[in-house]
């Protein structure tokens, strides 16, 4: 039978904010995925969903969240900061008992606030994330016969914050992430892309879809968090 | 390193665009991208620009990045190799 989901909430600022979780109630692996953030979470989320539901056959457990701010969040995006991230990060780890972390691209700027074992796929660095937000709007600017530029976008994003593609960026996000960092320490392995059949589906121009890559990451996580964390 | 940059280059497409190696393999040097290719639209162009920069280890100005950079394939390479040798 196809795997079902179990719609969880979890605290995090005094808020409740949505996960959604797979696999058994008493599963001894719990893995917490932190998702690309921005647009390549939506272009990704199918593909990790589907993950998900391969790890629940091999009775593995896993939880994704919403960020603050984000998919189902009531949170005004504009209020977040990669602190107030981290924060829910780790909230959503102790509520949900999570013993493993995959994370993805931009999630691994938040994974080491949970202080788990942790897998990390595509890691990414904030002011790349960054760069890209400010293209997209510099050329969605162009098309509308304005000229603007990174660096006058940025001192006026610092004083009121930025709409970057349709992503109310505050001052608070936009400076974390000029400087975030995924960081490394002996809690972190990486995969490589080639290990789980991986097409850089967070770069697509439209949601796609990887059955592939699903099967092949579930599988992944399941063999490195066996060996790890428990 | 010519034959390299565009290695990378056919690869970066098919990631962005979800482009087939068979699409991709048979990108010529006049070749049409933007305009041609309706998945190119100004967040891929963003994200692919970031990524070429981190594949190749450059940097793009935005003033350097116009409608002429994206409009055949063969432009594309050739402002790429530029930047590499730079």
């Amino acid at each position: 039978m196809r795997p079902q989901p179990l719609h969880i909430y979890y605290n995090t600022a005094g808020q409740s904010e949505y996960g959604l979780r797979f696999g058994p109630a008493d599963a001894d692996r719990i893995v917490l995925i932190l998702p690309p953030l921005f647009d390549e979470m939506n272009r990704t989320r199918r593909m990790m969903v589907e993950a998900m539901r391969h790890l629940a056959k091999r009775d593995v457990a896993s939880l994704l969240p919403d960020l603050p701010g984000s998919n189902e969040s009531r949170t005004a995006l504009s209020e977040q900061s990669m602190e107030s991230w981290r924060r829910a990060a780790s909230d959503a780890a102790i509520q949900s008992k999570a013993t493993h972390v995959l994370s993805i691209r931009g999630g691994s700027l938040l994974d080491d606030a949970t202080g788990l074992p942790i897998c990390r796929l595509a890691p990414v660095k904030g002011a790349s994330l960054l760069k890209t937000l400010l293209r997209a709007r510099i050329s969605a600017d162009k098309e509308a016969g304005l000229v603007t530029s990174a660096e006058q976008l940025i001192i006026e994003g610092q004083r009121h914050g930025l709409n970057l593609a349709g992503h109310a960026i505050g001052p608070a996000m936009l400076g974390d992430l000029e400087k975030a960092l995924p960081v490394l320490s002996d809690a972190t392995t990486e995969a490589a892309l080639s290990d789980v059949a991986g097409t850089a589906l967070w770069l697509r121009s439209e949601p796609g879809d990887s059955p592939e890559m699903s099967a092949a990451l579930a599988g992944y996580i399941d063999q490195w968090s066996a060996t790890c964390g428990r | 390193m010519s034959q390299d940059v565009e290695t990378i280059i056919r690869t970066l497409l098919s990631d962005v665009l979800g482009l087939s190696s068979e699409q991709v393999s048979a990108l010529q040097d006049d070749s049409e991208l933007f305009g041609a290719i309706p998945e190119l639209d100004s967040m891929a162009v963003a994200g692919l620009l970031t990524e070429l920069e981190d594949r190749l280890d450059i940097m793009i100005d935005d003033d350097e990045v116009d409608g002429e950079l994206f409009a055949t394939f063969g432009n594309l390479v050739r402002f790429a190799e530029t930047k590499v040798a730079e």
